[in-house]
């Protein structure tokens, strides 16, 4: 935070502590990380090594969690210090409230497909586990 | 383009069918606007008010003063709101038999999607940002909110939302499509007119300004508490303050991406909800309701809050239960992300999915039951004293412990497969929301009324509001329970049955009650502003008050406290007064102060351009005010002149005059 924006921290004299901007080196750390994991999907995809495309798939998304949570450790600079630990609370929390929206539709929208689409109407409902 | 006639490309889809000349009831409304309207503003210019009004309001960043324009948003809202549910109670007394009532279908599926959207986005969700931003900066001690400029921008965007809605009484028609504009109904094929489209720029345009809104509470809550104030030493109406806008903050971005998903729909032809091409209603449903159950406890847990604040000032005890307290708002903030599914049990999921949403809607009545009996025994041996707010606090726990059971037997996913789109489903949720939500704003609002402008409201016509609404309630929703219970649909404008028609009768005559308590509301502050020498409360701490907001003047300066206070004990100025501390008299320093600034209110009129362009498909209109709303928002940031220092001699002044005030009463 510049002085400029002494606005933000006027009142009841709590001035936030100036951490979390990183150094060179974990901004390089964290630029050669992402490189490398937006190299290997690709060559998973182009190459073809697995011979699979539903375990290509799911290595891909493997890779791109992972990306995740490089960004928010050298780039956004969360980790459990940062600002009393709240960033880092925030994130766990974003994290679990994403999972359960996902995953929650994911599950909803597969009942719904099976349950629901044209033809399974005569047979009994709720067939799926 | 240049094919088409030119008043096609000036004004879009707009012409003069697109003015609803032709239904009376419209017209008479409109005159009584217009008329209405046109006395104000005379009224404003013959008093040369609009200078004040600007300098002292419109462009103010004062939390108090947003919060109350917040909540005279949310009262103004509420009128326009209950004026459609008469006009539905009216409609369903009347069709019966041959009588086909005074409402053509499509006026009445405008009416009840008018009155759930204006009640929940206009109403509710105003009264309880309002409230927070008032009461909550003062509970913690600080000087204002952490992000000024933003809470003035969220306040007037949600205004432009509001009257966006209003414009589309009287300029085209609002959606026909139920509060959340569902798909299919919404979909362009179904919908072709501007309803839907109303409704999506007038709820995306809000929602920007709620979503804001929440980030500010939330950074405000963790960063700006006074010193001494642990967490679990903040106040509990600060904890649910500070959880439901944690909600809030999660959940908006899925109601804004689902609803933009619906506009691509409607304007470039996508295919997400729609019935082919690999689109799915239901996706819509289901996002919207990932939305909507949080946002029933976005609505909920502060008035919660205010519930407790309330009961331990007037039984004149310490909370009972701080920590269980607390524990069940976190714990009532996590669950609530996982019942969504049970607005759809219907929708033909099978056993497994509808038993776990059904399981964990009933577990959620666990911490609310917790806290029911937290306040039954705060008020256990304490020194209750009656005055308007707790009765309120009486009348919601005897009410809203019924609609809480209902809502358990909803939860009931075959109970919910015979009830479900009833009129018991209705009934179940009007009274968790007049009950748990209305009662408690109201007590609310009589609590901290004398904080926010130094009088205390008539208790007179208090009471006459409290027994029109309490009585008005139970008389207008019990027999809809009933007709419910045996199978009466929702959102029905006709019935072939002859035998319910006493029932709606009687619901009628139940909202004409409510509707004497809400006249009587508006008589209560005229009278209670004519009365206000005698109303008068000068010591700032009119109800023998426990937690930080009652340690200042009322209405607080400016800058709420000349010192930061420091906190020792969760009631905070409760023990202060036990202690005997002294007001401090001397050693002020100069106040840092955000200035006003009038961004917010322009940046919010070219918002409302925007959206009222986008609907008529009048786009040079849109791509001009989009561009303005770039060049006005980066033109606001070198804008650096936004602070200024209150002097020590206006601190002197202020604090001298309170405790003069404040010991002569004594």
């Amino acid at each position: 935070m510049s002085p400029n924006h002494a606005t933000t921290e006027r009142a009841a004299g709590t001035h936030g502590e100036m951490e979390g901007h990183g150094s060179k080196r974990s901004y390089l750390i964290g630029f050669g990380l992402s490189a490398i994991l937006t190299a290997i999907p690709f060559w998973l995809v182009m190459a073809n090594p697995l011979g699979n495309d539903g375990a290509t798939a799911a290595l891909v998304i493997v890779f791109a969690v992972v990306q995740i949570l490089v960004h928010t450790v050298c780039f956004l600079h969360v980790n459990t210090q940062s600002e009393g630990g709240w960033t880092m609370v925030a994130y766990i929390f974003t994290g679990v409230i994403l999972l359960i929206t996902i995953a929650g539709s994911l599950w909803i929208m597969y009942h719904l497909n099976t349950n629901m689409m044209p033809g399974m109407m005569t047979e009994q409902v709720s067939q799926t586990p | 383009m240049f094919d088409q006639p030119l008043s096609k490309i000036i004004f879009g889809r707009l012409t003069w069918e697109s003015f609803p000349i032709h239904e009376p009831i419209l017209l008479v409304t409109f005159a009584v606007v217009v008329l209405l309207g046109a006395g104000m503003l005379a009224a404003v210019t013959k008093y040369r008010l609009w200078g004040w009004l600007w300098r002292e309001w419109l462009t103010s960043v004062d939390h108090k003063k947003i919060g109350i324009m917040y909540i005279i948003l949310g009262i103004i809202m509420l009128l326009r709101g209950f004026a459609d549910a008469l006009m539905m109670r009216l409609q369903q007394a009347m069709a019966f038999g041959g009588s086909e009532g005074y409402l053509n279908a499509h006026h009445y599926d405008q009416i009840f999607t008018a009155h759930g959207t204006i009640m929940i986005f206009f109403v509710a969700i105003p009264l309880i940002v309002g409230i927070v931003n008032l009461v909550m900066p003062l509970q913690i001690g600080a000087r204002d909110v952490a992000f000024p400029f933003l809470n003035s921008l969220s306040l007037w965007l949600t205004v432009a939302g509001a009257l966006l809605v209003m414009v589309s009484l009287f300029v085209g028609e609002f959606s026909t499509a139920g509060w959340l504009n569902y798909v299919p109904v919404a979909n362009a094929e179904n919908s072709p007119g501007v309803g839907p489209d109303y409704y999506l720029w007038a709820l995306q345009i809000a929602g920007v300004g709620t979503t804001l809104s929440a980030i500010n509470m939330v950074t405000t809550i963790l960063k700006m508490r006074a010193p001494g104030m642990t967490m679990m030493k903040m106040p509990v109406f600060t904890w649910t303050a500070l959880c439901s806008n944690v909600l809030a903050i999660a959940i908006f971005p899925i109601l804004t991406g689902a609803f933009a998903l619906l506009m691509l729909d409607r304007y470039v032809g996508t295919n997400f909800f729609t019935n082919d091409l690999g689109g799915n209603p239901m996706m819509y449903w289901n996002l919207v309701w990932i939305w909507g159950h949080p946002e029933v406890y976005v609505l909920v847990l502060p008035v919660f809050g205010i519930y407790s604040e309330i009961t331990s000032t007037f039984s004149g005890k310490r909370l009972f239960g701080y920590s269980s307290m607390v524990y069940a708002t976190v714990v009532i903030t996590i669950l609530s992300y996982l019942v969504w599914l049970h607005h759809f049990f219907t929708m033909g999921s099978g056993a497994s999915v509808n038993s776990f949403f059904g399981i964990a809607t009933m577990v959620i009545s666990i911490p609310t039951g917790a806290k029911i009996f937290n306040w039954l025994f705060t008020m256990y041996r304490g020194e209750i004293r009656m005055e308007l707010p707790m009765m309120w606090v009486v009348a919601f726990m005897l009410t809203f412990v019924v609609g809480g059971m209902t809502g358990v037997l909803l939860a009931v996913p075959p109970a919910d497969f015979v009830l479900h789109n009833s009129l018991f489903l209705v009934a179940h949720f009007h009274n968790v929301i007049i009950g748990g939500i209305v009662f408690g704003l109201f007590a609310g609002m009589y609590y901290w009324f004398p904080k926010a402008f130094g009088f205390k409201m008539d208790v007179f016509w208090g009471k006459i509001v409290f027994w029109g609404w309490v009585i008005g309630y139970w008389v207008a929703w019990t027999p809809i329970y009933i007709v419910g219970l045996m199978g009466t649909t929702r959102r029905v404008r006709y019935f072939d049955d002859p035998t319910l028609q006493p029932y709606f009768i009687i619901a009628g005559i139940g909202a004409l009650i409510i509707l004497v308590g809400i006249l009587a509301f508006v008589v209560q502050i005229a009278v209670s502003i004519k009365n206000r020498e005698k109303l008068r409360d000068t010591t700032g701490d009119p109800w023998d008050g426990r937690t930080l907001e009652w340690a200042t003047a009322s209405p607080p300066p400016s800058y709420n406290f000349a010192f930061t206070p420091v906190v020792h004990d969760i009631d905070a100025w409760y023990d202060m007064k036990k202690r005997g501390a002294a007001r401090p008299q001397g050693g002020y320093q100069p106040i840092h102060m955000p200035k006003n600034t009038g961004a917010g209110v322009i940046l919010s009129a070219i918002a409302m351009v925007l959206g009222f362009a986008m609907i008529w498909y009048m786009w040079w209109l849109a791509a001009l005010s989009l561009a303005a709303l770039f060049i006005v928002a980066i033109a606001h940031t070198f804008n650096y002149d936004r602070d200024f220092y209150v002097s020590v001699d206006e601190v002197e002044r202020t604090e001298g005059e309170h405790h003069r005030l404040a010991t002569a009463g004594a």
